[in-house]
């Protein structure tokens, strides 16, 4: 973790969302799935958004997704001065939802991030509460 | 449905405000100010036959300014398309008896931000408050750097391009066609022709989208006012005859779209709006479809119907879009070339608005029927209207 205070924007958990991010501090990716109907979902929520079950437990994702949309941002946002031109992504998980994310590891260039590239969840250090889950190009094709 | 707004409410006054641009010497509350005396003026209407208030800001501010003791509200707020809403809220309203002349009215100063008390949508990384943003978008979006509907609204486009083959010269291809009709509308901000070229020159804002494929940046704001179609006549503009209508809302955080290469809220709104009309895509002389991005109006020919999947790029590439083509959408120039103040879907009204009277600076002949759909947030909501000068087929 960078001795340096971080900069950019850190999320503030809601009763909702606080489980996905204590996960997160952990470095572990985890989501609901629908105990009544099976849907698989993010971003997390009380209730299935496909049967209002209340019955929504979570469980751990296996970190492995594909990347399925970006944008590569060239103006600099407070705390990305050093990162522009910056991915902000768009990944789907292996189990199916999608969430926006950074791609880490990789130079941020069109020719580099082609959709539907493998990729793997890591994680950043940002505070001493939150870590933020992150995508790297995976290591093996999954 | 066994009823519907159809012929039942007209336009009868429409109006933008004095000057469009820059205009630092205009707050947010003026420019809905200024926008609604010139709406008054068109139609000559006593102000206080004005018995209806629909804004984005407290309808309470604006009653009271203007001197109006309103008898029916309406404050929906969901980005840009909020007036197309409001307008067909305006109409049920009318038609429902719980007013007889209703205000739209908008104002916004998106380019020297006086007096807005709001952070844009989406704006919550460049805004102060990113710590203290529980929002979903603060928790799932700002994280990764987001600033803005520049960095959030084209999230899906490269999907997109992949899935149905759309090449980089189409997305472009909007900017240019656009350009062709704002050449003539002495009002738009921007009006020298431009190339495909020009537009791959221009700066890259976010990748894929250059800056001539973003929207302007700009002070202004318009104002509607409607009736009983029965009283149509009793002004001195040519009215304007409400065919249809239809809303919508999708997400409001756009990388949890349904499908991120297709509007689940423009289908619902347009599907609405086109079964109330008992119009077909065939019926449509003009389009309006809300452009913040080049994107747009390639989804919204698709989402809407008027082409098929993946056709919308070469469509407009085409020529079918641009002056003299088959189709004539965004005949100002659109949010890309006209104006832009962060919520522009009371502009895409008043150019629909004006096509149908047939007095817009760059007049398409023989307008009868106009389709004008909205886009609030990133994707988040949509209106969608049909506007007609003929009092019934």
């Amino acid at each position: 973790m960078s001795q340096e205070r971080y900069r950019k924007p850190v999320p503030v958990p809601t009763p909702e969302t606080q489980f996905f991010w204590d996960k997160c501090k952990e470095h572990e990716l985890w989501i609901q799935r629908c105990h009544v109907c099976q849907h698989v979902f993010f971003y997390p929520r009380f209730h299935c958004p496909q049967c209002l079950s209340d019955d929504v437990p979570w469980f751990k994702a296996s970190g492995k997704a594909i990347l399925w949309s970006y944008m590569i941002n060239h103006r600099p946002v407070p705390g990305f001065e050093e990162d522009t031109p910056y991915a902000i992504a768009v990944v789907q998980l292996e189990e199916g939802p999608r969430m926006m994310s950074n791609i880490v590891g990789v130079d941020n260039t069109p020719e580099n991030l082609v959709l539907d590239m493998p990729l793997e969840v890591t994680f950043e250090d940002a505070t001493e509460e939150i870590a933020i889950p992150k995508f790297k190009p995976a290591s093996s094709d999954w | 449905m066994t009823d519907s707004l159809r012929y039942k409410v007209a336009i009868v006054g429409a109006a933008e405000t004095t000057e469009l641009g820059v205009l630092p010497n205009m707050s947010t509350t003026q420019l809905h100010v200024d926008a609604t005396v010139n709406a008054i003026k068109d139609c000559g209407i006593d102000k206080n036959q004005i018995d209806g208030i629909a804004t984005t800001m407290n309808p309470a501010i604006l009653a009271h300014y203007l001197g109006i003791v309103p008898r029916w509200l309406d404050n929906t707020s969901v980005g840009g398309t909020s007036f197309l809403i409001q307008v067909r809220h305006a109409a049920a309203a009318i038609a429902m008896g719980l007013c007889d002349t209703a205000l739209v009215a908008m104002g916004q100063s998106g380019r020297s931000r006086v007096g807005e008390v709001t952070a844009r949508i989406g704006d919550t990384a460049a805004a102060e408050g990113p710590r203290t943003d529980i929002s979903y978008p603060g928790q799932f979006e700002s994280i990764y750097g987001t600033a803005g509907p520049s960095t959030l609204f084209g999230m899906g486009v490269l999907r997109y391009m992949q899935e149905t083959g759309t090449t980089h010269e189409q997305l472009a291809s909007v900017a240019v066609a656009q350009r062709k009709w704002s050449n003539q509308v002495p009002r738009a901000m921007m009006r020298d022709l431009i190339t495909l070229d020009d537009v791959f020159d221009s700066r890259m804002v976010c990748y894929p989208f250059h800056l001539f494929e973003c929207c302007l940046v700009t002070d202004g704001g318009g104002a509607i006012i409607l009736t009983r179609a029965e009283r149509a006549n009793d002004f001195p503009k040519k009215p304007v005859y409400i065919l249809g209508t239809g809303e919508s809302t999708e997400t409001p955080i756009v990388s949890q779209m349904y499908d991120m290469t297709s509007s689940t809220a423009f289908k619902v709104s347009s599907r609405q709006a086109f079964q109330e009309a008992g119009i077909s895509h065939g019926d449509v002389d003009h389009l309006m479809i809300y452009d913040a991005f080049a994107h747009l109006p390639i989804y919204g020919l698709e989402d809407l119907g008027f082409v098929g999947r993946g056709e919308a790029g070469a469509f407009i590439q085409e020529g079918n879009t641009s002056p003299g083509g088959k189709l004539p959408m965004n005949t100002n120039g659109g949010g890309l070339s006209y104006t832009h103040t962060g919520m522009y879907g009371m502009f895409a009204m008043q150019e629909a608005i004006r096509q149908v009277r047939g007095e817009a600076a760059h007049q398409v002949p023989g307008v009868k029927v106009s389709f004008c759909q909205g886009v609030g947030g990133m994707f988040m909501a949509a209106g969608s209207l049909v506007f007609s000068n003929e009092p019934s087929h």
